[in-house]
Protein backbone atom coordinates (compact mmCIF):
# COMPACT_ATOMS: atom_id res chain seq x y z
CA UNK A 1 0.00 0.00 0.00
CA UNK A 2 1.33 3.39 -0.85
CA UNK A 3 1.14 5.50 2.26
CA UNK A 4 1.03 9.27 2.23
CA UNK A 5 4.54 10.57 1.97
CA UNK A 6 5.47 12.93 4.80
CA UNK A 7 6.64 16.34 3.66
CA UNK A 8 10.44 16.43 3.68
CA UNK A 9 12.06 19.71 4.67
CA UNK A 10 15.69 20.74 4.80
CA UNK A 11 16.35 23.28 7.56
CA UNK A 12 19.74 24.93 7.35
CA UNK A 13 21.73 28.02 8.10
CA UNK A 14 23.80 29.47 5.30
CA UNK A 15 27.06 31.29 5.64
CA UNK A 16 28.91 32.71 8.60
CA UNK A 17 26.03 32.81 11.01
CA UNK A 18 26.03 30.95 14.28
CA UNK A 19 22.61 31.92 15.54
CA UNK A 20 20.97 28.55 15.25
CA UNK A 21 18.39 28.67 18.03
CA UNK A 22 15.69 29.81 15.65
CA UNK A 23 16.50 27.11 13.12
CA UNK A 24 16.38 24.45 15.83
CA UNK A 25 13.04 25.65 17.13
CA UNK A 26 11.63 25.68 13.62
CA UNK A 27 13.02 22.20 12.94
CA UNK A 28 11.33 20.83 16.08
CA UNK A 29 8.05 22.52 15.22
CA UNK A 30 8.02 21.05 11.72
CA UNK A 31 8.77 17.61 13.12
CA UNK A 32 5.95 17.96 15.61
CA UNK A 33 3.72 18.89 12.69
CA UNK A 34 4.44 15.46 11.19
CA UNK A 35 7.15 16.40 8.72
CA UNK A 36 10.51 14.76 8.15
CA UNK A 37 13.09 17.40 8.87
CA UNK A 38 16.65 17.06 7.67
CA UNK A 39 18.65 19.35 9.89
CA UNK A 40 21.57 20.53 7.81
CA UNK A 41 23.33 22.55 10.48
CA UNK A 42 25.43 25.66 10.28
CA UNK A 43 27.78 27.41 7.91
CA UNK A 44 26.53 25.93 4.68
CA UNK A 45 27.17 27.40 1.26
CA UNK A 46 24.35 27.57 -1.32
CA UNK A 47 26.19 24.80 -3.19
CA UNK A 48 26.15 22.57 -0.13
CA UNK A 49 22.50 23.34 0.54
CA UNK A 50 21.48 22.34 -2.97
CA UNK A 51 23.62 19.20 -2.81
CA UNK A 52 21.85 18.13 0.38
CA UNK A 53 18.45 18.91 -1.16
CA UNK A 54 19.35 16.74 -4.11
CA UNK A 55 20.48 13.74 -2.05
CA UNK A 56 17.62 14.00 0.43
CA UNK A 57 14.99 14.72 -2.25
CA UNK A 58 13.25 17.33 -0.12
CA UNK A 59 10.06 19.18 -0.99
CA UNK A 60 11.00 22.33 0.87
CA UNK A 61 14.16 24.17 1.91
CA UNK A 62 13.89 26.50 4.90
CA UNK A 63 16.85 28.81 5.40
CA UNK A 64 17.42 30.88 8.49
CA UNK A 65 19.42 34.01 7.87
CA UNK A 66 20.41 36.36 10.69
CA UNK A 67 23.54 37.93 9.27
CA UNK A 68 22.13 40.13 6.52
CA UNK A 69 23.44 37.87 3.75
CA UNK A 70 19.97 36.96 2.56
CA UNK A 71 20.09 39.06 -0.61
CA UNK A 72 23.07 36.95 -1.73
CA UNK A 73 22.23 33.56 -0.29
CA UNK A 74 18.59 33.20 -1.34
CA UNK A 75 19.06 34.24 -5.02
CA UNK A 76 22.17 32.07 -5.37
CA UNK A 77 20.42 29.04 -3.87
CA UNK A 78 17.43 29.60 -6.14
CA UNK A 79 19.67 29.86 -9.17
CA UNK A 80 21.46 26.60 -8.32
CA UNK A 81 18.18 24.82 -7.67
CA UNK A 82 16.95 25.75 -11.13
CA UNK A 83 20.26 24.89 -12.77
CA UNK A 84 20.26 21.45 -11.24
CA UNK A 85 16.69 20.50 -12.00
CA UNK A 86 15.28 21.21 -8.54
CA UNK A 87 13.13 24.14 -9.61
CA UNK A 88 10.08 22.41 -8.10
CA UNK A 89 11.49 22.69 -4.57
CA UNK A 90 10.07 25.46 -2.39
CA UNK A 91 12.72 27.83 -1.04
CA UNK A 92 11.41 29.60 2.04
CA UNK A 93 12.69 30.60 5.47
CA UNK A 94 13.12 33.61 7.63
CA UNK A 95 15.34 35.74 9.79
CA UNK A 96 16.24 39.36 10.07
CA UNK A 97 15.27 41.10 6.83
CA UNK A 98 13.24 44.07 5.70
CA UNK A 99 9.82 43.81 4.10
CA UNK A 100 11.28 45.32 0.93
CA UNK A 101 13.91 42.60 0.74
CA UNK A 102 11.28 39.93 1.31
CA UNK A 103 9.25 41.35 -1.55
CA UNK A 104 12.25 41.56 -3.84
CA UNK A 105 13.14 37.94 -3.11
CA UNK A 106 9.52 36.96 -3.66
CA UNK A 107 9.62 38.49 -7.14
CA UNK A 108 12.67 36.35 -7.92
CA UNK A 109 10.74 33.20 -7.01
CA UNK A 110 11.57 32.71 -3.34
CA UNK A 111 8.56 31.64 -1.26
CA UNK A 112 7.11 33.50 1.69
CA UNK A 113 9.67 34.64 4.27
CA UNK A 114 9.02 35.00 7.96
CA UNK A 115 10.50 37.73 10.12
CA UNK A 116 10.94 37.95 13.88
CA UNK A 117 7.78 37.38 15.87
CA UNK A 118 6.18 35.27 13.16
CA UNK A 119 3.63 32.69 14.14
CA UNK A 120 5.06 29.18 13.93
CA UNK A 121 1.68 27.74 13.00
CA UNK A 122 1.53 30.13 10.06
CA UNK A 123 4.85 28.79 8.79
CA UNK A 124 3.73 25.17 9.19
CA UNK A 125 0.43 25.94 7.47
CA UNK A 126 2.17 27.76 4.62
CA UNK A 127 4.39 24.74 3.89
CA UNK A 128 1.43 22.36 4.08
CA UNK A 129 -0.68 24.43 1.73
CA UNK A 130 2.15 24.83 -0.72
CA UNK A 131 2.75 21.08 -0.84
CA UNK A 132 -0.95 20.35 -1.25
CA UNK A 133 -1.24 22.80 -4.12
CA UNK A 134 1.76 21.35 -5.84
CA UNK A 135 0.53 17.78 -5.38
CA UNK A 136 -2.70 18.76 -7.16
CA UNK A 137 -0.85 20.57 -9.91
CA UNK A 138 1.59 17.81 -10.78
CA UNK A 139 1.62 14.06 -11.00
CA UNK A 140 2.76 13.98 -7.41
CA UNK A 141 6.34 13.86 -6.43
CA UNK A 142 8.59 10.99 -5.66
CA UNK A 143 7.91 9.61 -9.08
CA UNK A 144 11.12 8.87 -10.85
CA UNK A 145 11.60 11.41 -13.61
CA UNK A 146 13.29 8.95 -15.92
CA UNK A 147 11.89 5.55 -15.01
CA UNK B 1 17.30 5.06 -14.75
CA UNK B 2 19.96 6.08 -17.23
CA UNK B 3 20.51 9.24 -15.24
CA UNK B 4 20.96 7.28 -12.06
CA UNK B 5 23.49 4.96 -13.65
CA UNK B 6 25.24 7.96 -15.19
CA UNK B 7 25.81 9.18 -11.66
CA UNK B 8 23.24 11.95 -11.40
CA UNK B 9 22.66 12.68 -7.73
CA UNK B 10 19.19 14.08 -8.39
CA UNK B 11 18.10 10.81 -10.00
CA UNK B 12 19.51 8.76 -7.11
CA UNK B 13 17.70 10.98 -4.61
CA UNK B 14 14.41 10.52 -6.45
CA UNK B 15 14.71 6.78 -6.87
CA UNK B 16 15.37 6.35 -3.14
CA UNK B 17 12.21 8.37 -2.46
CA UNK B 18 9.99 6.12 -4.47
CA UNK B 19 11.44 3.12 -2.67
CA UNK B 20 11.03 4.80 0.69
CA UNK B 21 7.44 5.74 -0.14
CA UNK B 22 6.80 2.13 -1.25
CA UNK B 23 5.38 3.36 -4.53
CA UNK B 24 4.38 0.74 -7.09
CA UNK B 25 6.92 2.15 -9.58
CA UNK B 26 9.70 0.80 -7.41
CA UNK B 27 9.22 -2.72 -8.75
CA UNK B 28 10.24 -1.65 -12.25
CA UNK B 29 13.09 0.51 -10.99
CA UNK B 30 14.54 -2.18 -8.73
CA UNK B 31 14.16 -4.67 -11.54
CA UNK B 32 16.15 -2.44 -13.87
CA UNK B 33 18.88 -2.02 -11.26
CA UNK B 34 19.17 -5.71 -10.48
CA UNK B 35 22.15 -6.41 -12.73
CA UNK B 36 24.10 -3.54 -11.25
CA UNK B 37 23.75 -4.47 -7.60
CA UNK B 38 26.22 -6.48 -5.57
CA UNK B 39 29.50 -4.74 -6.20
CA UNK B 40 29.57 -2.42 -3.20
CA UNK B 41 30.97 -3.44 0.13
CA UNK B 42 28.26 -2.97 2.75
CA UNK B 43 28.98 -1.84 6.27
CA UNK B 44 26.38 -1.71 9.02
CA UNK B 45 26.96 0.69 11.89
CA UNK B 46 24.78 0.48 14.95
CA UNK B 47 24.93 1.21 18.66
CA UNK B 48 23.24 3.20 21.39
CA UNK B 49 22.36 6.88 20.92
CA UNK B 50 25.23 9.23 21.59
CA UNK B 51 27.98 6.66 21.03
CA UNK B 52 29.32 8.71 18.13
CA UNK B 53 28.18 6.64 15.15
CA UNK B 54 27.75 9.58 12.78
CA UNK B 55 31.06 11.13 13.76
CA UNK B 56 32.78 7.80 13.27
CA UNK B 57 31.17 7.38 9.84
CA UNK B 58 32.38 10.86 8.98
CA UNK B 59 35.94 9.90 9.96
CA UNK B 60 35.74 6.58 8.10
CA UNK B 61 34.39 8.37 5.03
CA UNK B 62 37.36 10.72 5.11
CA UNK B 63 39.77 7.77 5.22
CA UNK B 64 37.94 5.88 2.46
CA UNK B 65 37.90 8.96 0.24
CA UNK B 66 41.63 9.45 0.84
CA UNK B 67 42.06 5.88 -0.41
CA UNK B 68 40.12 6.80 -3.54
CA UNK B 69 36.89 4.94 -2.73
CA UNK B 70 33.43 6.45 -3.14
CA UNK B 71 30.99 6.26 -0.26
CA UNK B 72 27.22 6.10 0.17
CA UNK B 73 25.53 6.44 3.55
CA UNK B 74 21.96 5.62 4.56
CA UNK B 75 21.33 7.09 8.01
CA UNK B 76 18.16 5.85 9.72
CA UNK B 77 16.50 7.72 12.59
CA UNK B 78 13.19 7.11 14.34
CA UNK B 79 9.86 8.58 13.35
CA UNK B 80 7.73 9.88 16.20
CA UNK B 81 4.86 7.43 16.69
CA UNK B 82 2.67 10.32 17.82
CA UNK B 83 3.09 12.88 15.06
CA UNK B 84 4.65 10.88 12.22
CA UNK B 85 7.36 13.51 12.05
CA UNK B 86 11.09 12.98 12.36
CA UNK B 87 14.13 15.11 13.01
CA UNK B 88 17.00 13.71 10.98
CA UNK B 89 20.22 15.30 12.17
CA UNK B 90 22.90 12.74 11.40
CA UNK B 91 24.32 14.59 8.48
CA UNK B 92 25.29 17.53 10.63
CA UNK B 93 28.08 15.33 11.95
CA UNK B 94 28.86 13.92 8.52
CA UNK B 95 28.88 17.24 6.77
CA UNK B 96 32.60 17.40 6.32
CA UNK B 97 32.37 15.95 2.82
CA UNK B 98 30.18 18.91 1.78
CA UNK B 99 30.58 19.20 -1.94
CA UNK B 100 32.49 15.99 -2.58
CA UNK B 101 30.57 14.19 -5.32
CA UNK B 102 32.15 10.96 -4.08
CA UNK B 103 29.97 11.02 -0.96
CA UNK B 104 26.19 10.55 -1.03
CA UNK B 105 24.30 10.74 2.25
CA UNK B 106 20.61 9.97 2.61
CA UNK B 107 18.63 10.34 5.83
CA UNK B 108 15.74 7.96 6.31
CA UNK B 109 12.99 7.96 8.93
CA UNK B 110 11.65 4.68 10.29
CA UNK B 111 8.05 5.69 9.44
CA UNK B 112 6.30 3.33 11.79
CA UNK B 113 6.60 -0.07 10.23
CA UNK B 114 9.99 -1.48 11.06
CA UNK B 115 9.60 -4.50 8.83
CA UNK B 116 9.03 -2.10 5.97
CA UNK B 117 12.01 -0.08 7.04
CA UNK B 118 14.32 -3.04 6.71
CA UNK B 119 13.27 -3.48 3.10
CA UNK B 120 13.35 0.20 2.23
CA UNK B 121 16.77 0.68 3.81
CA UNK B 122 18.22 -2.35 2.11
CA UNK B 123 16.80 -1.25 -1.23
CA UNK B 124 18.19 2.25 -0.72
CA UNK B 125 21.57 0.57 -0.29
CA UNK B 126 20.92 -1.29 -3.55
CA UNK B 127 20.35 2.04 -5.26
CA UNK B 128 23.61 3.48 -3.95
CA UNK B 129 25.34 0.24 -4.95
CA UNK B 130 24.02 0.53 -8.51
CA UNK B 131 24.86 4.23 -8.44
CA UNK B 132 28.47 3.06 -8.24
CA UNK B 133 29.43 3.59 -4.62
CA UNK B 134 32.37 1.40 -3.58
CA UNK B 135 31.31 1.33 0.05
CA UNK B 136 27.74 1.68 1.32
CA UNK B 137 27.27 2.36 5.02
CA UNK B 138 23.95 1.93 6.79
CA UNK B 139 23.59 3.56 10.18
CA UNK B 140 20.83 2.76 12.67
CA UNK B 141 20.29 3.43 16.34
CA UNK B 142 20.68 0.05 18.00
CA UNK B 143 17.74 0.32 20.31
CA UNK B 144 15.32 -2.20 18.90
CA UNK B 145 15.86 -5.63 17.46
CA UNK B 146 14.54 -4.62 14.06
CA UNK B 147 16.93 -1.71 13.83
CA UNK B 148 19.81 -3.96 14.74
CA UNK B 149 18.63 -6.32 12.01
CA UNK B 150 18.81 -3.49 9.50
CA UNK B 151 22.45 -2.86 10.32
CA UNK B 152 23.05 -6.58 10.18
CA UNK B 153 21.99 -6.70 6.57
CA UNK B 154 25.57 -5.87 5.70
CA UNK B 155 28.79 -7.69 4.90
CA UNK B 156 30.27 -6.45 8.15
CA UNK B 157 28.51 -4.95 11.17
CA UNK B 158 30.18 -2.48 13.50
CA UNK B 159 28.71 -1.98 16.95
CA UNK B 160 29.80 1.37 18.31
CA UNK B 161 29.79 1.99 22.06
CA UNK B 162 31.13 4.72 24.26
CA UNK B 163 32.46 4.61 27.84
CA UNK B 164 28.99 5.77 28.89
CA UNK B 165 27.22 2.89 27.16
CA UNK B 166 27.52 0.47 30.09
CA UNK B 167 23.91 0.45 31.23
CA UNK B 168 22.56 0.61 27.73
CA UNK B 169 24.62 -2.41 26.80
CA UNK B 170 23.24 -4.32 29.76
CA UNK B 171 19.74 -3.47 28.67
CA UNK B 172 20.04 -4.49 25.07
CA UNK B 173 22.94 -6.84 24.86
CA UNK B 174 21.08 -9.78 23.43
CA UNK B 175 20.47 -8.56 19.90
CA UNK B 176 22.98 -5.78 19.70
CA UNK B 177 26.01 -7.60 20.98
CA UNK B 178 25.48 -10.68 18.86
CA UNK B 179 25.19 -8.59 15.73
CA UNK B 180 28.74 -7.33 15.94
CA UNK B 181 31.59 -8.36 13.68
CA UNK B 182 33.69 -5.52 15.02
CA UNK B 183 33.24 -3.65 18.29
CA UNK B 184 34.35 -0.06 18.59
CA UNK B 185 34.60 1.75 21.90
CA UNK B 186 34.49 5.33 20.75
CA UNK B 187 35.38 8.40 22.83
CA UNK B 188 38.21 6.24 24.13
CA UNK B 189 39.98 9.26 25.57
CA UNK B 190 37.29 9.47 28.23
CA UNK B 191 37.27 7.86 31.58
CA UNK B 192 35.73 4.43 31.66
CA UNK B 193 36.94 3.34 28.22
CA UNK B 194 39.13 0.55 29.66
CA UNK B 195 36.24 -0.74 31.70
CA UNK B 196 33.97 -0.74 28.67
CA UNK B 197 36.53 -2.61 26.56
CA UNK B 198 37.02 -5.15 29.36
CA UNK B 199 33.28 -5.61 29.74
CA UNK B 200 32.80 -6.36 26.06
CA UNK B 201 35.80 -8.67 25.93
CA UNK B 202 34.57 -10.61 28.92
CA UNK B 203 31.21 -11.04 27.31
CA UNK B 204 32.88 -12.26 24.11
CA UNK B 205 34.95 -14.84 25.98
CA UNK B 206 31.81 -16.27 27.46
CA UNK B 207 30.56 -17.23 24.05
CA UNK B 208 33.81 -17.72 22.14
CA UNK B 209 33.60 -20.42 19.50
CA UNK B 210 36.73 -21.90 18.02
CA UNK B 211 37.30 -21.48 14.32
CA UNK B 212 34.76 -18.73 13.89
CA UNK B 213 35.56 -15.07 13.47
CA UNK B 214 36.21 -13.46 16.82
CA UNK B 215 35.06 -9.85 16.89
CA UNK B 216 37.90 -7.52 17.85
CA UNK B 217 37.24 -4.76 20.36
CA UNK B 218 38.84 -1.57 19.08
CA UNK B 219 39.15 1.95 20.44
CA UNK B 220 38.62 5.19 18.62
CA UNK B 221 38.34 8.91 19.12
CA UNK B 222 36.27 9.65 16.04
CA UNK B 223 36.29 13.40 16.52
CA UNK B 224 40.07 13.38 16.16
CA UNK B 225 40.12 10.62 13.58
CA UNK B 226 42.04 8.32 15.94
CA UNK B 227 41.68 4.58 15.53
CA UNK B 228 39.87 4.80 12.22
CA UNK B 229 42.60 3.09 10.19
CA UNK B 230 42.57 0.15 12.59
CA UNK B 231 38.79 -0.14 12.23
CA UNK B 232 38.98 -0.21 8.44
CA UNK B 233 41.77 -2.80 8.67
CA UNK B 234 39.59 -4.95 10.91
CA UNK B 235 36.75 -4.66 8.40
CA UNK B 236 39.09 -5.81 5.62
CA UNK B 237 40.38 -8.65 7.80
CA UNK B 238 36.84 -9.72 8.54
CA UNK B 239 36.08 -9.73 4.85
CA UNK B 240 39.07 -11.94 4.04
CA UNK B 241 38.19 -14.30 6.85
CA UNK B 242 34.60 -14.54 5.66
CA UNK B 243 35.72 -15.18 2.10
CA UNK B 244 38.06 -17.94 3.22
CA UNK B 245 35.38 -19.67 5.22
CA UNK B 246 32.68 -19.08 2.64
CA UNK B 247 30.94 -16.93 5.20
CA UNK B 248 30.33 -14.01 2.90
CA UNK B 249 28.55 -16.14 0.32
CA UNK B 250 26.48 -17.79 3.05
CA UNK B 251 25.63 -14.42 4.51
CA UNK B 252 24.53 -13.00 1.18
CA UNK B 253 22.55 -16.15 0.45
CA UNK B 254 20.78 -15.89 3.80
CA UNK B 255 19.99 -12.27 3.13
CA UNK B 256 18.68 -13.09 -0.31
CA UNK B 257 16.37 -15.76 1.08
CA UNK B 258 15.06 -13.38 3.73
CA UNK B 259 14.49 -10.64 1.19
CA UNK B 260 12.72 -12.96 -1.21
CA UNK B 261 10.42 -14.19 1.53
CA UNK B 262 9.65 -10.62 2.55
CA UNK B 263 9.05 -9.59 -1.06
CA UNK B 264 6.57 -12.45 -1.58
CA UNK B 265 4.69 -11.31 1.51
CA UNK B 266 4.80 -7.68 0.48
CA UNK B 267 3.47 -8.38 -3.02
CA UNK B 268 0.64 -10.45 -1.60
CA UNK B 269 -0.26 -7.94 1.05
CA UNK B 270 -0.36 -5.10 -1.45
CA UNK B 271 -2.32 -7.11 -3.97
CA UNK B 272 -4.89 -8.18 -1.39
CA UNK B 273 -5.62 -4.67 -0.20
CA UNK B 274 -5.40 -3.13 -3.66
CA UNK B 275 -8.44 -5.27 -4.57
CA UNK B 276 -11.57 -3.27 -3.69
CA UNK B 277 -13.37 -6.54 -2.99
CA UNK B 278 -11.04 -7.17 -0.05
CA UNK B 279 -11.86 -3.91 1.68
CA UNK B 280 -15.56 -4.69 1.31
CA UNK B 281 -15.12 -8.26 2.59
CA UNK B 282 -13.11 -6.92 5.53
CA UNK B 283 -16.09 -4.91 6.79
CA UNK B 284 -18.37 -7.93 6.47
CA UNK B 285 -15.89 -10.18 8.25
CA UNK B 286 -15.51 -7.67 11.06
CA UNK B 287 -19.29 -7.69 11.54
CA UNK B 288 -19.33 -11.49 11.71
CA UNK B 289 -16.49 -11.62 14.23
CA UNK B 290 -18.03 -8.87 16.35
CA UNK B 291 -21.39 -10.61 16.49
CA UNK B 292 -19.79 -13.93 17.37
CA UNK B 293 -20.65 -15.48 14.01
CA UNK B 294 -17.03 -16.23 13.19
CA UNK B 295 -13.68 -16.31 14.92
CA UNK B 296 -10.88 -13.98 13.88
CA UNK B 297 -8.59 -16.46 12.14
CA UNK B 298 -11.49 -18.26 10.50
CA UNK B 299 -12.75 -14.98 9.09
CA UNK B 300 -9.24 -14.02 7.97
CA UNK B 301 -8.72 -17.34 6.20
CA UNK B 302 -12.10 -16.88 4.51
CA UNK B 303 -11.05 -13.44 3.33
CA UNK B 304 -7.82 -14.78 1.93
CA UNK B 305 -9.59 -17.61 0.07
CA UNK B 306 -12.12 -15.25 -1.44
CA UNK B 307 -9.31 -13.00 -2.64
CA UNK B 308 -7.52 -16.00 -4.16
CA UNK B 309 -10.65 -16.85 -6.12
CA UNK B 310 -11.03 -13.31 -7.40
CA UNK B 311 -7.33 -13.12 -8.27
CA UNK B 312 -7.49 -16.43 -10.14
CA UNK B 313 -10.44 -15.06 -12.10
CA UNK B 314 -8.27 -12.14 -13.13
CA UNK B 315 -5.37 -14.37 -14.10
CA UNK B 316 -3.37 -14.27 -10.90
CA UNK B 317 -2.00 -11.63 -8.54
CA UNK B 318 -1.52 -8.63 -10.79
CA UNK B 319 1.27 -6.68 -9.11
CA UNK B 320 4.95 -6.98 -8.74
CA UNK B 321 6.03 -7.72 -12.27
Amino acid sequence: MTEARPIRVLVAKPGLDGHDRGARVVASALRDAGMEVIYGGLWLSPEEIVTIAEQEDVDVIGLSSMNNAHMTVFPRTLELLRERGLGDVLLTGGGIMTAEDMEALGRMGVGRLFGPGSDMDAFVEYIRRWCETRARGTEGRGTCPTA
Amino acid sequence: MQRLLAGEARAAGRVISLIEDRRPERFAVLGALAGRVGRAERLGVTGPPGAGKSTLINAMTRALRAAGRTVGVVAVDPTSPYTGGALLGDRVRMGESGLDAGVFIRSMATRGALGGLARAAEEACDVLDAYGRDVVVIETVGVGQSEVDVARAADCTLVVLSPESGDQVQAMKAGLMEAADVFVVNKADREGADRMVAQVEEMLHLRARRGAWEPPVLRSVALKGEGVEAILEAVARHRRSEEERGGLAARRRGRLLARLRAAVEEIHREAIWADPGSALALEGAADRVASGGADLYGAAAGLFRSWLRRAAGLGGPPRGE
